[in-house]
C-alpha cells in the first residue's frame, strides 16, 4: 500500500509510543490514541516496541542502533500509519533508519518504505488526516517550545499551532526565542550537564517571562528537563505534552506535579 | 598551539564562570543572529543561492587536483609562486625561508585561520621575527597572548574595559599614556600604532578567502582596510590558503561572497573584497615585488572521498557558531583547539586526531540549527555524529558511557524483559518520588538531579495499562 498517496477511509495506525512515554507519562500514549481514533483510525500498539534506538545512534553504536531499529521495521511494517507522539523518534525512524541501512539494501527498502508512512502526532493530525480543529477546552496561558527534532527534520512548526488555536480557552503567548534548544539533548544532559543546565536554565528564564501559566511541546525529554528545571527554581509553570491538552485530557496532575 | 580539546568539559565549566566572558558573549548573541535573518530576509533566492554555492562546491572538490594545478599554472604565468605545503610543520618553514629570503624582521599579517592553525606567529618570534596582527581583533589577542575565539570575530570574548586594559599596558612608548574606553579613540589609537608597522614591515602576510583557478587569484573578503595596507604596502606578499579554497571561476566568487558575507556579518558585501594576481607589473602603482602562495593541505586531502569530504564545503563564515547555543553558552576557547563551534567540531578531530578531540563532537544536542543555517548546507550533525561513530568503533568512549549503552541495549532488544524492566523501573521512581511527583536527588543520575528535579512516572507503564484494556475489551 502506498500511504502517502491517499489515506484509507479508516486507516490502521500503529502507535510507535517512545520509552519515555512509556515509563514516565502514559497519558500522552493514551491521549494520542484519542486523538486518532477521534479522527478515524484504528489505533493498535504493538508489544514488540521498546526504544527507536536514537541513544546508540547518537552514541555512535550503528550496530545496536541498527538491531533496534529491525525490531521496529519488523513491528510497524505491516500498519498503513506508524504514528509517534515525539518529534525525536519520529525524526529517527523517518529522516534517519533509512541511512543506518547503507550499504545494505534489502533492510534499506524496508526503512524506507517505512520512513514514508511514519509521522509525528500533531503534523500527522494535520497534514495527513487534515484534521482542523479539535474538541477540547483548557482555560489557561499557554506558551509552546519547538523541540529541535521536530521543527529541523519534520517541518513542524504551524501544526501545533494551529490545533491549539481552536481550543476553548485557551491563550497562546509565544516565548522568546522558542526554536532554541532546552539542553535536553538526549544522553547530552548527563555528559554535559553544566552545559545542559545553562541551557535550560535560560529556556526556563524565557518560559517565565512569557507569563505563560502552561508549558507544552511535542517531545517528552524536552517536557521532563524543562518541567524538572522549572520546578527545582519553583516556577509555578504546569508542564504538559501537547497531545494532553488537544485531546482534552489534562485533567490529572502536569508533569512532575504531586497527585 | 596546544590542543586542549580533550578538557572540554572543564574548560566549559570555567566558561561558564567566567563572568566577563559570559558578558561579552551577550554581545554575540545580541548581534550575528539578527543580522543575519535581516539580510537574507531581503534575498528571497538565499536558498537557490544555498544550492548553487554547494553544487559549486561539490564540483570542485570532484576536480580539486584539476583546479589546484590550474591554479598553481596561472599563479606562476603571473610572476607568482606556489608553495605546496602536507603539513603545518612545511608551511611554517616556506614562510620562514621566504622571510628569510628578504632578510625580513617584521612581518604585518591579515586575519587568517590557517596561519593559526599552523602554529606561526610564535614559530616566527622564535625565529626572532615580529609577525604584527593588523586586523583589530587579531590585534587585540595578540596584545593579550591569546588565540582567537572565534573564525570572524577573533576578539569576541573580550569587553570594551578589557580592549582599554590591553592598549593602555601597551602603546604607552607610541604616546597613548591616557586608559581610553571610548570605542573610537581605542580604533584610532590602533590605527596609530598599527600606520607605522603597515610601513616598517618587510613582508605582508594574508590569509585567502578564495582562489581562483581561472586566474590565478587570491580574493580575500574584509571590512577594515589592514588586509590591503598588509599586502601591498611590503615587498613580499604571502597569501595562506588551504587547498579546498578554490573556485574555477570570478562569477563563482560572486556566488560564494553573497552567501559568505550575509551568513557571516549580515552584510550584503564587506567593506573591501580584494583580488590579488600576482606581484606588481611595471606600470602598476603600487603593490608588492614577490606574491607567494602557499597551499596547505594538513590531512584536507584524506577527507576527499570519505564521510567527511562535505565539511571542504565550509567557507568559514561563522554562522554555524554564532547560532550554536553551545558555543553561544562558552565562547570558543573551550574548544582547545583553532576551530571552535560546529565547524570545529567537525574539522577539529579530522586535523589533531579523533583521540585528541574526541569531546568536541559528542558536546552537541543535535538540536540542528548550525546546518539550518550552514550556507553550504553542511550536514554538521551528521558528521559530528559519524565522528562518534568513529570513537566508538576504537573504543574511545568512556567505559561507563559503554557500559550503560550494552546494558540498555540488552534489554530493548528484548520486549518481553524490557516491559518488565520498564515496569519495575517506573514503579522504582514512583516509589522514590514519593507524594512529591518529583525527585530532587537520585544516585547515579547526579547529572541529572544537580541542577533539576526528576519527574517521576505516572505509575503503571504504558504497556501494562493498554495490555490491561486490551483484555478489558476481548
Amino acid at each position: 500500500m502506498n500511504a502517502t498517496s491517499s489515506c484509507p477511509s479508516k486507516p490502521r495506525v500503529g502507535l510507535f509510543v517512545t520509552c519515555l512515554v512509556d515509563v514516565f507519562r502514559p497519558t500522552i500514549g493514551f491521549a494520542a490514541v484519542k486523538l486518532l481514533e477521534d479522527a478515524g483510525c484504528t489505533v493498535e500498539v504493538p508489544a514488540a516496541q521498546t526504544c527507536c534506538g536514537q541513544p546508540a545512534y547518537n552514541s555512535g553504536d550503528r550496530i545496536d542502533a541498527r538491531d533496534l531499529a529491525r525490531q521496529v521495521i519488523v513491528a510497524f511494517e505491516d500498519f498503513d500509519y506508524v504514528v509517534v507522539p515525539s518529534g525525536s523518534c519520529g525524526g529517527t525512524i523517518k529522516r534517519h533508519y533509512p541511512h543506518l541501512f547503507d550499504g545494505d539494501p534489502a533492510w534499506q527498502t524496508r526503512a524506507e518504505r517505512l520512513s514514508a508512512k511514519t509521522f509525528e502526532l500533531v503534523s500527522f493530525l494535520t497534514d495527513v488526516l487534515g484534521v482542523e480543529r479539535v474538541i477540547a477546552r483548557y482555560p489557561d496561558t499557554v506558551t509552546y517550545h519547538d523541540s529541535c527534532s521536530g521543527l529541523r527534520e519534520l517541518g513542524i512548526k504551524l501544526q501545533p499551532r494551529r490545533l491549539l488555536a481552536t481550543v476553548a480557552d485557551l491563550d497562546l503567548r509565544e516565548m522568546a526565542e522558542s526554536e532554541v534548544c532546552c539542553g535536553f539533548g538526549g544522553t547530552f544532559c548527563v555528559k554535559y550537564p553544566e552545559l545542559s543546565n545553562r541551557m535550560v536554565s535560560e529556556k526556563a528564564a524565557h518560559i517565565q517571562a512569557s507569563e505563560a501559566g502552561t508549558l507544552l511541546a511535542g517531545d517528552l525529554g524536552c517536557l521532563l528537563n524543562m518541567a524538572g528545571k522549572l520546578q527545582r527554581e519553583g516556577a509555578a509553570i504546569k508542564v504538559r505534552h501537547i497531545a494532553e491538552v488537544l485531546a482534552g485530557m489534562a485533567d490529572g496532575p502536569a508533569i512532575g506535579e504531586p497527585d | 598551539m596546544q590542543v586542549t580539546s580533550q578538557s572540554f568539559k572543564s574548560n566549559a565549566g570555567a566558561a561558564l564562570r567566567d563572568a566577563a566572558l559570559q558578558r561579552a558573549l551577550k554581545n554575540l548573541k545580541a548581534g550575528f543572529p539578527g543580522k543575519r535573518a535581516a539580510a537574507i530576509a531581503k534575498l528571497p533566492e538565499f536558498d537557490q543561492l544555498r544550492a548553487a554555492g554547494r553544487d559549486l562546491k561539490n564540483h570542485v572538490l570532484e576536480h580539486l587536483d584539476f583546479y589546484l594545478e590550474r591554479f598553481e599554472a596561472k599563479v606562476i604565468e603571473q610572476g607568482g609562486q606556489v608553495h605546496w605545503a602536507r603539513d603545518a610543520a612545511e608551511a611554517r618553514q616556506i614562510v620562514l625561508d621566504i622571510c628569510r629570503s628578504v632578510a625580513a624582521r617584521r612581518v604585518t599579517k591579515g586575519k587568517s585561520m590557517i596561519s593559526e592553525e599552523i602554529g606561526l606567529n610564535e614559530f616566527l618570534e622564535a625565529h626572532s621575527i615580529q609577525p604584527v596582527e593588523t586586523d583589530l581583533g587579531e590585534y587585540i589577542i595578540q596584545l593579550r597572548h591569546e588565540h582567537p575565539s572565534h573564525i570572524i570575530a577573533p576578539a569576541i570574548h573580550l569587553n570594551r574595559d578589557q580592549v582599554a586594559d590591553a592598549f593602555h599596558a601597551h602603546h604607552g612608548p607610541y604616546g597613548f599614556t591616557e586608559r581610553d574606553e571610548n570605542p573610537r579613540a581605542l580604533m584610532n589609537e590602533a590605527r596609530q600604532v598599527l600606520r607605522q608597522q603597515f610601513l616598517s614591515a618587510d613582508v605582508g602576510i594574508t590569509g585567502a578567502n578564495f582562489c581562483i583557478a581561472e586566474t590565478g587569484t587570491t580574493v580575500i573578503v574584509t571590512n577594515e582596510g589592514n588586509g590591503d595596507l598588509t599586502q601591498i604596502l611590503p615587498r613580499v606578499h604571502i597569501a595562506l590558503a588551504s587547498i579546498e579554497k578554490m573556485v574555477p571561476t570570478m562569477e563563482d566568487v560572486s556566488t560564494l561572497t553573497r552567501l559568505l558575507t550575509r551568513s557571516a556579518t549580515g552584510q550584503e558585501i564587506t567593506v573591501y573584497t580584494t583580488f590579488s594576481s600576482g606581484p606588481r607589473r611595471p606600470d602598476d602603482l603600487d603593490g608588492p615585488e614577490q606574491f607567494h602562495v602557499v597551499l596547505l593541505d594538513n590531512g584536507r586531502s584524506g577527507m576527499l572521498g570519505g564521510e567527511f569530504q562535505d565539511m571542504l564545503r565550509c567557507i568559514r563564515c561563522s554562522a554555524c557558531m554564532n547560532h550554536c547555543p553551545v558555543y553561544g553558552a562558552i565562547g570558543g576557547h573551550a574548544y582547545g583547539w583553532v576551530y571552535p563551534g560546529p565547524m570545529g567540531s567537525v574539522l577539529t578531530p579530522q586535523l589533531v586526531g579523533i583521540d585528541a578531540a574526541g569531546q568536541l563532537p559528542n558536546a552537541s544536542t543535535f538540536c540542528g540549527r548550525c546546518e539550518e543555517v550552514c550556507p553550504m548546507h553542511i550536514p554538521l550533525p551528521k558528521m559530528m555524529r559519524h565522528w562518534r561513530e568513529r570513537e566508538f568503533e576504537r573504543h574511545l568512549s568512556p567505559t561507563g558511557v559503554r557500559f550503560g549503552l550494552g546494558a540498555w541495549a540488552f534489554f530493548a532488544k528484548r520486549p518481553k524483559l524490557y516491559r518488565v524492566a520498564a515496569g519495575f523501573g517506573a514503579w522504582l521512581l514512583r516509589r522514590l518520588g514519593g507524594r512529591k511527583g518529583r525527585i530532587e536527588r537520585l544516585p547515579l543520575a547526579g547529572g541529572w538531579t544537580a541542577w533539576r528535579d526528576l519527574p517521576v512516572p505516572q505509575g503503571r507503564t504504558f504497556q501494562q495499562q493498554w495490555a490491561a484494556r486490551q483484555g478489558a475489551r476481548s
